[in-house]
């Protein structure tokens, strides 16, 4: 036990490895790519840019380049880009984590228990109108694009509807921290969580529905028809317990890149500084360390990500538990 | 009486047409009898069975007849009251071991299920009545398997954990549904005993149902032979055996495989194949694969007849 957990350790530890040599390859050693000038900013001094050059090893060897920006992200924390505006990138990064996180966690809580109430909805009343309606509401869902999403709930909670009853409550954009202000944190969360959720409540829907109709056709249900048991308990214990694999496959995906950053369009439209904002801004900006620091941010929770998925399958299924 | 069934339809609508499974299946059973169905695949023993459990879940089927358990009719009885009998006092096996059980709970965990779907007891009563039924069942551990996953149980150990979940609630009535078919040689001798022995101490009644002339000649008081939704002929064992009428049950006597020894691959010895159950033929359902028909099996259907040992064959009738 105490082996496979320190050995999965040591395969999170050298993918994570692979992503950060293959991103800094990409970025700074492109022929032609001049990371020093793009460090040290634009305008900057010829003295400015030897410290540079200098200082990041650029000067010398590959690999040698590769260590002192691990060193700077890792270790000392004093990565910095555009060095004549002097921007520290890791304290940044750090800023942006709740953000991204409290949108992230929130909105997947919201996601996976509607949709999981959906999914077991829709496929205890399959080809019923209800059913139906689930489904082409799980769909609408799927199809509309977060960003018009977002778009059209900040219309009507910001300024159309805003003075209503209804909507009075939804303080303006931005991000309240949790510590300061728990309330005003959760009140402004609250409409990103439903926009960045409603895709994903369509996905798992239907997902779920899918794999639980599957499971219904299964021989152990019928065994458990013969075994006298109660339609719910059947559908509860035995046809929704056998689904979860396939839904927390796909979970463990999504909430990973999310928390990596993919939830840049929702924290674009509600004004909050995450990781995805962040990530798009150095993008732009080809603002190399930074990209670097957010890539490798990126990694550590996809990698987290994926072993928590598979820890949640051997709790789920005995079968991959080595005896 | 514990179980009597008259003129028992079953029909399923599909994209092809009307699929008639079952077409009049009449039979009844005594107290602690063993009564064998057999015929080839597709020949509606399964279909029969399950109408009897109300274990037909297709919004397609439709069932017509009487099923009558202990003098109480089925057809129609409220989904409630008939699970209150399901898995209490009518308990099923079915074919494969392999996927009868749900692959996440434990063996343990699945018949303390059925016990306290129907007995207000606790967990730990429950427990403790698992224990005494694995060991009922020969497992040689009992207490270590009640833990155990289906995965980690060979086919013959999971169908004896399925055989321990039916009788579970001490069934009237218990219906296998071909339980050694995916088991080897020698695990299926073990769980026939097994059969045998609980009809001894449960004084169960078992339909057993299988494809294999040489099972039910070891186990069964009476037999139903089955033909394309119908039955073709029933008697005793004995009448059975040593008096066969049914041109059919005459071909599946001569394709009886070994007790011991290999055992051949699941194949009708008889030449030919079932007819489509959507283009039966106007007249006896044997006939095109039958040795000794003539001109009445074409256009006449040939009626099962009264009495303990009867055959649906014109043949038989004009002996
Ligand atoms: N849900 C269904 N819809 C349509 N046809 C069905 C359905 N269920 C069973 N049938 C048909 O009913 C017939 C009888 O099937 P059944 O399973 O009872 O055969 P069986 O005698 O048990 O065969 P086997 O030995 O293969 O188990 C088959 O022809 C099958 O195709
Ligand atoms: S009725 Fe005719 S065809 Fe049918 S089994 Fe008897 S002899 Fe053969
Ligand atoms: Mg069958």
């Amino acid at each position: 036990m105490i082996y496979a957990i320190l050995r999965r350790f040591g395969q999170m530890l050298f993918v994570m490895f692979g992503i950060s040599v293959i991103v800094f390859l990409i970025f700074f050693a492109t022929p032609g790519a001049d990371p020093a000038a793009r460090i040290a900013g634009r305008n900057a001094t010829a003295e400015v840019l030897e410290a540079v050059r200098h200082n990041f090893g650029f000067d010398r060897p590959l690999y040698v380049q590769y260590v002192k920006m691990m060193e700077k992200i890792f270790v000392t924390g004093d990565l910095t880009s555009f060095v004549n505006r002097g921007w520290k990138v890791v304290p940044a990064v750090m800023d942006s984590i709740p953000v991204t996180l409290s949108l992230v966690f929130g909105a997947a809580i919201l996601w996976v228990v509607v949709s999981i109430i959906i999914g077991i909805v829709a496929a205890a009343t399959r080809d019923s109108w209800l059913d139906k309606l689930l489904m082409a509401l799980g769909l609408l869902g799927i199809s509309m694009p977060v960003y018009w999403l977002g778009e059209v709930m900040n219309l009507i909670t910001q300024s159309r509807y805003h003075d209503s009853w209804a909507f009075s409550w939804v303080p303006p954009l931005g991000y309240k921290n949790f510590s300061d202000d728990p309330k005003g944190w959760f009140l402004t969360l609250v409409i990103p969580w439903i926009t960045l959720a409603i895709l994903y409540i369509g996905i798992y829907g239907r997902v779920l529905r899918a794999a639980i109709i599957e499971s219904l056709q299964e021989d152990f249900i019928r065994t458990a028809r013969a075994k006298g048991l109660s339609e719910t308990r059947i559908l509860l214990r035995h046809a929704l317990r056998t689904s979860l694999i396939a839904f927390v496959t796909l979970f463990g995906l999504d909430f990973g890149a999310l928390v990596g950053g993919s939830a840049l369009l929702t924290e674009v439209v509600f004004g909050l500084h995450g990781i995805g904002k962040l990530t798009y801004d150095a993008l732009q900006n080809l603002d190399l360390p930074m990209i670097m620091a957010t890539v490798m941010y990126a990694s550590v929770f996809v990698v987290i990500a994926n072993a928590v998925v598979d820890f949640v399958y051997i709790l789920l299924d005995p079968r991959l538990r080595t005896s | 009486m514990i179980l009597s069934v008259r003129d028992l339809k079953v029909s399923f609508r599909t994209n092809d047409g009307l699929v008639r499974a079952i077409d009049g299946v009449s039979f009844d059973l005594e107290e602690s009898e063993i009564l064998g169905v057999v015929g080839e695949s597709g020949s509606g023993k399964t279909v029969s069975l399950l109408a009897v459990m109300g274990l037909i879940t297709d919004p397609n089927a439709s069932i017509e007849g009487s099923i009558r358990y202990k003098g109480r009719e089925l057809v129609g009885l409220p989904a409630r009251e008939l699970r209150r009998l399901r898995g209490n006092e009518i308990a099923m096996i079915f074919q494969d071991p392999m996927t009868a059980l749900t692959p996440v709970y434990t063996i343990g965990w699945q018949i303390a299920e059925q016990i306290r779907a129907h007995q207000n007891i606790s967990k730990a009563k429950a427990m403790v009545r698992v224990e005494e039924l694995l060991a009922e069942v020969n497992f040689p551990n009992p207490h270590e398997a009640m833990s155990r996953y289906p995965h980690q149980l060979s086919g013959g150990m999971r169908q004896r954990a399925v055989i321990a979940m039916a009788l579970s609630c001490n069934p009237a009535l218990l219906v296998a549904d071909e339980p050694t078919t995916a088991l080897d040689v020698t695990v299926q001798a073990g769980i026939l005993d097994l059969v045998r022995k609980l009809r001894a101490t449960h004084k169960s009644a078992v339909v057993f149902i299988t494809h294999d002339m040489g099972v039910v000649s070891e186990l069964a008081d009476r037999v139903m032979v089955m033909y394309a939704g119908r039955v073709v002929e029933r008697g005793s064992r004995m009448e059975l055996f040593s008096d066969p009428r049914h041109p059919y049950t005459r071909a599946l006597l001569g394709s009886i495989p070994p007790l011991t020894g290999e055992k051949p691959r699941r194949l009708p010895a008889i030449p030919g194949s079932p007819p489509s159950l959507l283009r039966l033929p106007q007249g006896c359902a044997f006939g095109p694969r039958c040795p000794v028909h003539y001109e009445p099996c074409v256009t006449d259907r040939p009626e099962l007849g009264i009495g303990t040992h009867a055959a649906a064959c014109f043949r038989v009738a004009q002996a």
